[in-house]
């Protein structure tokens, strides 16, 4: 029983670091660049959701909504103010601007927010977590909903990418953005509705992440995110699949390795893991090769 | 008949390279124009600023009576030029069908239809292919696919570049008769070859470009005829 109830926390854990990853495969895809501020905007989308709950006296799940809007628009401004004026130069001076966006990010939210963790009211407040076997086998409805979002998120991203003209061009832009343009594909629109995605999934993440693990501060999405980028890069970089394999499985070894091995080593097992597999597979598990253009 | 296309002294840098030196030509509407020359000479970097991937830092860009030397590369395809890129640049992950799509971004809704069944007929190759992911097609039938996709917007002027490269001469001669066969049913063609030979072959009119400047200009038939062409690009 206690496997199984680690496996569920597992899957949880995992399937938010998977929302997570996916947002920074999909804008990895589409601009070649790694958005290292993405972690910083979970955090975001966790105070807005926290105001709006605590402050305004909203609804949980209307609070949500409101985070995920102010997130989407704040991941379209980032990219906007910060990433597209780099675009076309080194890929250096945007991994740069990355980390000083993610060092504003965490900075801001310390000056108007504090450095004081404040707890954070889970979306299914006073919910009673389910028993079954007996009393042994116990999961919270925080687990059960996660891992409902990433399923769900999964399949309306899978449509999106796959179904419609938008998520197409996407793909297009993914592969080969001049191309696309003389398609007559607008690239930058297609670059911010990719960060207006992703951005709205940190919001999720954040929030399903605090209904969890109900401590917020301003720091709290660095440690997800970098896990959440591992796991994009353990699934395959640039895949949306493997976005979700690879966060699913890093939850698990984490919850595994916390369980079973020691919590202070939880995390190097983490990344030892990613170590090992980028030895064997460096393009991830489901990454595509890259091969040289002639 | 009437120009569809006017470059008029465009000028192109790459940083500090100066790669078009003054570059001015013109395409007739039902013509096939050739632009002829070494590797590197600039042909496929004139291409580019046409598309608008690409901008010139002085001189002006007119298609059909419009400048065009301002316009973002992903609004010129809705005014009719279509570009095939050289190497071909199909999204090796889509499937023919997503490609072809991708190709009648911009194009009506209505006229979608009409124009895949064009595309179709010209390449029927593709048609029994739809579904397959376009990176596992081979060679001949990328180029096809790439000239497909460029057709979906139902251009008036059809870029072509290097249409031939990695290709197989039975191949090559397929492509020669399908640009052939689209210039007859009304589309204005602009190639770009290394293949001097061929290109003038089909070519109404030709410029030579040597080194970011035209050397030569005249109809395709006076220079597969000129001494300084046969030495330099035909083999003597």
């Amino acid at each position: 029983m206690n496997l199984l109830n680690s496996l569920i926390s597992g899957l949880s854990l995992g399937s938010v670091y998977a929302i997570i990853a996916l947002g920074y495969t999909m804008v990895y895809g589409i601009s070649k660049m790694l958005n290292f501020a993405h972690g910083d905007v979970i955090m975001v989308g966790g105070y807005m959701s926290f105001i709006m709950t605590m402050y305004v006296g909203m609804n949980g799940w209307l609070a949500l909504l409101i985070a995920m809007a102010v997130c989407t628009l704040l991941g379209i401004t980032i990219e906007r103010l910060a990433y597209r004026p780099l675009r076309g130069t080194g890929s250096l001076a945007v991994l740069i601007t990355a980390i000083g966006v993610s060092y504003f990010l965490q900075n801001t939210a310390l000056l108007i927010w504090g450095a004081n963790p404040r707890v954070f009211p889970s979306l299914l407040k006073g919910s009673e977590p389910i028993r079954l076997a007996g009393g042994k086998l116990i999961i919270s409805q925080e687990s059960i909903l996660t891992i409902v979002a990433i399923v769900v998120i999964m399949v309306a991203l899978t449509l999106f990418v796959n179904k419609t003209k938008a998520g197409k061009a996407m793909r297009a832009v993914s592969e080969d953005n001049g191309a696309a343009q003389l398609m007559g594909i607008n690239v930058n629109q297609s670059i911010s509705l990719t960060f207006a995605i992703g951005s709205g999934l940190a919001a999720v993440a954040g929030v399903l992440m605090c209904s969890a693990y109900p401590v917020l501060m301003p720091t709290t999405g660095a440690m997800p995110g970098i896990k959440a980028f591992t796991a994009a890069v353990f699934g395959g970089i640039g895949s949306i699949p493997g976005a979700m394999i690879g966060g699913l499985i890093l939850g698990i070894i984490e919850i595994f390795a916390k369980s079973y091995i020691s919590t202070e080593l939880s995390d190097a097992i983490v990344f030892a893991c990613l170590i090992l597999v980028l030895l064997v597979r460096p393009t991830g598990l489901l990454g595509k090769k890259v091969s040289e253009k002639v | 008949m009437g120009t569809v296309l006017t470059v008029n002294n465009i000028n192109v840098y790459y940083g500090a390279i100066h790669a078009i030196k003054g570059i001015s030509f013109d395409v007739d509407r039902g013509e096939i124009v050739t632009l002829i020359g070494a590797n590197g000479a600039g042909k496929s970097t004139t291409l580019h600023t046409v598309s608008g991937l690409l901008r010139s830092k002085s001189g002006d860009i007119e298609f059909l009576g419009e400048s065009i030397a301002h316009t973002a590369a992903h609004k010129i395809v809705s005014k009719g030029i279509s570009h095939v890129p050289e190497g071909r640049r199909i999204f090796q992950g889509l499937t023919v069908e997503e490609n072809l799509q991708m190709g009648a971004f911009v194009t009506k809704k209505d006229r979608i239809a009409e124009n895949l069944a064009y595309v179709y007929e010209q390449f029927p190759r593709l048609k029994e292919r739809t579904k397959q992911i376009a990176g596992t097609l081979s060679g001949g039938e990328q180029q096809m696919l790439a000239m497909g996709r460029a057709l979906m917007s139902d251009p008036e002027l059809l870029m072509l570049d290097e249409p031939s490269m990695g290709l197989a001469p039975i191949l090559v001669d397929q492509i020669f008769e399908i640009i052939k066969n689209l210039n007859k049913a009304g589309t204005t063609i602009l190639l770009v070859e290394q293949n001097a030979q061929m290109a003038l072959s089909v070519a109404d009119r030709a410029y030579v470009i040597e080194t970011g400047k035209i050397a030569l200009s005249g109809t395709g038939e006076e220079l597969a005829k000129s001494d300084e062409v046969r030495k330099a690009y035909l083999g003597g």
